[in-house]
């Protein structure tokens, strides 16, 4: 057989699933799919059939641009040293307890 | 058939069964995902078979709980329908077997919600949002592969007229059960026209249409199926993990 195998003609897809109202959409894995929309059901399927979720994206692995782990210095290493950053200088006031 | 007892068994026979024949997809599906999904569908039908044939078991009043009904009974005392019991095929075949069933059991279990026997309301009321589901899945594959290569046409197109005629034996007209199955077709046949018109796909025609499974008569392909299915129970009753 010289036809591609199955998973060499289906895209990876990038899921990310809100777990709750209220919470943003989190990375939780990728699978394979032709198209989006059956990345959205096999997304169903694989990763909230424990009730994981109430909202689920899928996204073409593809378009997804991501820092590259020889840039992790330039990127990340700079904001090691500016703990002025943190908002730790200040005193919070009495009575608010949830700043 | 004759009363709720044979209906309600009936339509956990056709649960069981086709939840039986799902499983034989698990670690052979085209694709992870899908083995996935046709496990999660046949668990859907495993859990609907469990609620079905318990609440037969009490209608019968013979003290028969859903494993005496699944696991000690012979083909002949199956009341499931014919189109379950199929082998699989290709996967085109089995989801042209899924798609009709979803489009058969979806309004099913939607008028069952609204009938008058409380147990079986709440089983399609549960059981309709599943199924829902299992239509949804069948019908994105029938519309992908009727409407994808020359190749995935050809063997949607043949699984269709291959398990077509099977399908008229769920609308049987029984106006004594506590859903007349006659009084879904018009449901099933306005889904199916849809889906198989988007699939590019023929819908069948032709008179021959196979049935027996509700009075007992099967194919040959069901006492294979109960065989491997029941040895475990018969060969150590009441075996527990």
């Amino acid at each position: 057989m010289s036809e591609p195998t199955s998973r060499e003609q289906t895209p990876l897809w990038e899921v990310f699933v809100r777990a709750r109202r209220g919470l943003s959409h989190t990375h939780v894995g990728s699978l394979h799919a032709p198209d989006a929309e059956l990345a959205l059901r096999n997304a169903r399927d694989l990763y909230t059939r424990r009730q994981e979720g109430v909202s689920i994206w899928v996204v073409p692995a593809g378009a997804i641009t991501a820092s590259s782990p020889d840039e992790k210095d330039a990127f990340f290493d700079p904001a090691a040293d500016k703990v002025y950053r943190h908002p730790t200088f200040y005193e919070v006031p009495d009575g608010v307890a949830h700043l | 058939m004759n009363g709720p007892f044979d209906f309600t068994l009936g339509l956990g026979d056709d649960a069981l069964v086709a939840a039986q024949r799902l499983a034989e997809w698990t670690t052979r599906a085209p694709e992870m995902e899908e083995d996935i999904a046709l496990a999660n569908i046949a668990l859907d039908q495993l859990g609907a078979a469990r609620l079905l044939l318990t609440y037969a078991g009490e209608l019968e009043g013979a003290g028969r709980d859903e494993d005496a009904l699944a696991y000690l009974r012979d083909d002949r005392e199956f009341r499931n329908a014919l189109l379950v019991e199929l082998p699989n095929g290709d996967f085109a075949v089995t989801m042209a077997k899924l798609f009709f069933l979803a489009a058969y059991q979806l309004p099913l279990y939607s008028a069952l919600a609204g009938c008058a026997d409380e147990r079986l309301a709440a089983i399609g009321a549960k059981a309709r949002k599943e199924s829902a589901y299992h239509l949804d899945h069948g019908a994105l594959w029938v519309k992908r592969l009727g409407d994808g290569t020359e190749e995935s046409h050809r063997r949607m197109q043949s699984a269709v007229d291959e398990v077509w005629p099977y399908t008229h034996e769920l609308f049987a007209a029984d106006p004594a059960a506590p859903v007349d199955p006659a009084t879904l077709r018009p449901a099933f046949d306005d889904t199916v026209g849809s889906v198989l018109a988007e699939a590019t796909l023929t819908k069948p025609e032709g008179p021959w249409a196979p049935a027996g499974g509700r009075t007992g008569v099967h194919t040959e392909h069901l006492s294979y199926l109960l065989a491997e299915m029941q040895v475990l129970h018969r060969a150590h009753p009441g075996a527990r993990w």
